[in-house]
Parts: C-alpha cells; structure tokens; sequence
C-alpha cells in the first residue's frame, strides 16, 4: 500500500522577474542596482572633480566635456541612480528603527521612494540639462 | 532553532552599523554641498574652487569622501557574497574592490588637500 502520508516532492517555481517584484522588493533591486551603478561611477566621479578643480583650463575642459549628449545621458542616470538611492535608504533607516514595517505603510513608502526619486530626477536633470 | 554560539565573530554587526552611520553622514552632506551649490554665483573656477574652500563645504565633501568608501565596501562586499559563490574568485575580487576604494580616498584627500 502507497504511503498515503508522505510528502509528493512538488516542483517549486519562482517567478523571480523584477517585473513581478511587489513595489517594496522592486525598491530593493534597484536599491542595489542603484548602488552598484553608483561605486562603478565613483572613479568617473573623481576623475570629473579632479579635472573641473585643478586648473582654469581644467574647469573649461570638464565643462566642455560634460556638455557632450552622451556624457549628460550617463550623468541623468547616474542622477537618478544617487536619488533612487537616497530616497530607497532613508526608508530602509526608518525600517531599522520600525517605522513603516506594517504592509500598508511600507507599500506606501515604496510608492513615494519611486515619486520622489523620479520627480527629483525629472526636475534636477531639466535643470542641469 | 539555530544553535550557534556567538563568540569571536561580529556576524557583519559592525559592517551593518557602519553602513547606516556613514549613510545618515552622506544624507547629511548632499544637502550641505547642495545648499553651497544652489547659492553660489554662476559657476567659473574661480566661484567653483572657491565653494570647496569653504569650510562647510570642505567639511562636508570630506566626511562624505571617507564615508562614500566605507559604504561602497560594505555594500559591494554584500553583493559578491550573494552573487559570486567560488571563494577564490570572491577573494580576489574583494580585495581588488578593496585596493580601489583605499586608492580613491586617497585621490580624493589629495584633491581636498590642494584646495
């Protein structure tokens, strides 16, 4: 007789697509995504600041150089990768110290961590564009 | 239950903090920094250099170098140990990672330094 009581080994299958993340973990991937953006930019970063503060010529070249399509197209990414972060890390702070843990407050939060961040790129990128 | 006796080892406590400290630090810094540059005069070198003389700005922007480095480590280091399995590999990028970001504060002490 068939062992009616044990478990049938059933396939698992995840959807892992970030398109099927609920809003907090799409907050959480690009968190991270953000956030390796961001230390693969940081020589870039240095380089820029370096340049623009070493001489009059330096600051003219660095000028010249971030006037290029390309270079402001990687800046407004970068731009919002540095705002997505900002904004997605002050929630997980308010997380640490359980502010917004409840399932309603932490969709909310999401909600505003992505209007927040991409209004602010919107606006600052318009801006500096 | 998990039975682990904690001893010896922080368990990554130490790297978790120190995420979090230089986080609010970096908070707090964007905002000075982007107060400096909002309220300066059209950017020259001059105005521009001039801006980093200050010393909340100067204050500031190297707080937020050294603590960029720290949370880059902590953060990048969490990364590899969720992606990259092999030790070998893991180690070897870790301590690439690692001589980056020593070389980048260095460079950006450098910078500040000739302010």
């Amino acid at each position: 007789m068939p062992d009616l009581t044990a478990k049938k080994k059933r396939p698992l299958w995840y959807n892992l697509s970030p398109l099927n993340l609920p809003l907090p973990g799409l907050v959480s991937i690009l968190h991270r995504v953000s956030g390796a953006m961001l230390f693969l930019a940081l020589v870039w970063f240095l380089f820029l600041l370096d340049m623009s503060l070493s001489s009059e010529a330096g600051f003219a070249r660095t000028r010249a150089y971030v006037g290029h399509p390309l270079v402001k197209l990687s800046l407004l990414a970068l731009l919002w990768a540095y705002l997505h972060h900002f904004c997605a890390g002050i929630r997980y702070l308010l997380l640490d110290i359980d502010k917004g843990v409840g399932l309603p407050a932490a969709r909310a939060s999401s909600y505003a961590v992505f209007a927040i961040s991409l209004v602010l790129t919107a606006l600052l990128g318009m801006k500096l564009w | 239950m998990v039975k682990r006796i904690i001893v010896g080892a922080h368990y990554g406590l130490s790297g978790w903090l120190a995420q979090r400290i230089t986080a609010a630090v970096m908070a707090l810094a964007t905002l000075v920094i982007l107060i400096g540059i909002w309220s300066a005069p059209p950017l020259t070198h001059a105005v521009w250099k001039g801006l980093f003389a200050k010393w909340w700005m100067w204050l500031s922007f190297c707080l937020f170098s050294l603590s960029v480095m720290l949370h880059a480590w902590v953060g990048v280091r969490d990364i590899l140990m969720d992606y990259v399995k092999p030790t070998g590999i893991r180690l070897t990028l870790e301590v690439l990672i690692l001589l980056a970001l020593a070389y980048y504060t260095v460079w950006a002490m450098q910078i500040l330094w000739r302010i």
